[in-house]
């Protein structure tokens, strides 16, 4: 039997070919997901890098402390949780919290949307899938009306050391949840264009391994940045 | 000839017959939930318990919360071996640049 006739006798078999009607691949693991893991081990650098700055600078709170508006008149050493005139400090971590469930949420109906387009239930689908890139949204803006509530206040990106570390972590972060909701919503449009049906459901489980990605960030940044003691 | 699957294949394929239900995925997310609740709890309680305890507590909740969104949501645990081993390669790799990252800080007494 000659290399060509096995092959052809292999292939339609293979899990790629059967799931995606794609070509196969040597390895039998889905080239576009093993990319986007590999994508995603890498984002774990970046992001460790950024946490690992705040981590490094977050001490430096008090630097420039004096630009700080709730501070200026008892210039006690304070922390970006507690102190200030209110008590309040300039985290608002039951606000914060909220956001932090509605991101969780989504990687809910994320996953949902997944089992849906795989069971074939369209209707489902598209529901679940703007209803991710909708949670997406409101943390979106709950971000960037906690950013204007800190500026308001006096922690700028340039007031000091630790607000630059903080914007740049968190604002990296929203970057990523926007890219997301991008995804989302192009993965909505070629469903409407008839381009992504059960057959495809891959790109949609891709889209929604970044999604659940973005997800487990929070997770972290939401710990350390926020509910860590002082 | 048909059938002719080699072991990497065969492993791939297992997870495309194991996707959990919606019922499933809705009890980890409540589990998920109850857990960040339980992390924010700790914001009102902060005052009365020690600190130690506080960390200690969160980190755990923190670690067990990723796992279980990278393990079920992203379908690491049905998934062939090779995405979990990626995957664990690039937080390995994170951890340990940046455990070296703060040792060379407080060793050179910067930051």
């Amino acid at each position: 039997m000659s290399e060509a006739t096995m092959e052809s006798d292999v292939v339609p078999d293979h899990p790629a070919l059967a799931e995606d009607g794609e070509h196969g691949t040597t390895t039998g693991i889905s080239n576009n997901k093993l990319m986007m893991w590999a994508f995603l081990g890498s984002e774990c650098l970046l992001f460790g890098a950024l946490i690992s700055t705040y981590l490094l600078y977050k001490e430096r709170f008090n630097d420039f402390a004096e630009t700080l508006a709730p501070f200026e008149e008892d210039g006690r050493n304070i922390g970006p949780r507690f102190g200030g005139e209110d008590g309040e400090g300039v985290f608002d971590i039951p606000f914060t919290s909220i956001s932090s469930f509605i991101l969780l949420g989504s990687s809910l109906t994320m996953v949902l949307a997944l089992s849906a387009i795989r069971r074939g239930e369209y209707r489902n689908f598209r529901i679940w899938t703007l209803t991710t890139a909708a949670l997406g949204s409101v943390f979106i803006a709950g971000q960037i009306y906690e950013f204007t509530e800190f500026v308001e206040k006096g922690l700028g990106y340039s007031t000091n050391i630790f607000g630059s570390a903080f914007f740049t972590l968190t604002g990296f972060h929203g970057v990523h949840v926007s890219l997301g909701i991008v995804m989302l919503l192009a993965t909505y449009i070629m469903h409407k264009q008839g381009r992504l049906n059960s057959d495809k459901a891959e790109t949609v489980e891709i889209v929604g391994l970044y999604w659940h990605f973005v997800d487990v960030v929070w997770i972290l940044i939401f710990t350390v940045v926020y509910l860590f003691p002082q | 000839m048909t059938n002719t699957h080699t072991p990497v294949e065969t492993a791939a394929d297992a997870h495309d017959d194991h996707h959990p239900s919606d019922l499933f995925y809705l009890k980890i997310a409540g589990i998920l939930a109850l857990f960040t609740a339980l992390e924010v709890a700790t914001y009102f309680i902060e005052d009365d318990v020690p600190e130690w305890f506080l960390f200690f507590s969160l980190t755990a909740l923190m670690i067990i919360k990723f796992v279980m969104v990278a393990a079920y949501f992203m379908h690491l645990k049905y998934d062939t071996p090779w995405f979990r081993y990626l995957f664990i390669a690039g937080l390995v790799l994170a951890m340990g640049v940046y455990a070296i990252f703060f040792f060379s800080f407080d060793l050179f007494g910067l930051g």
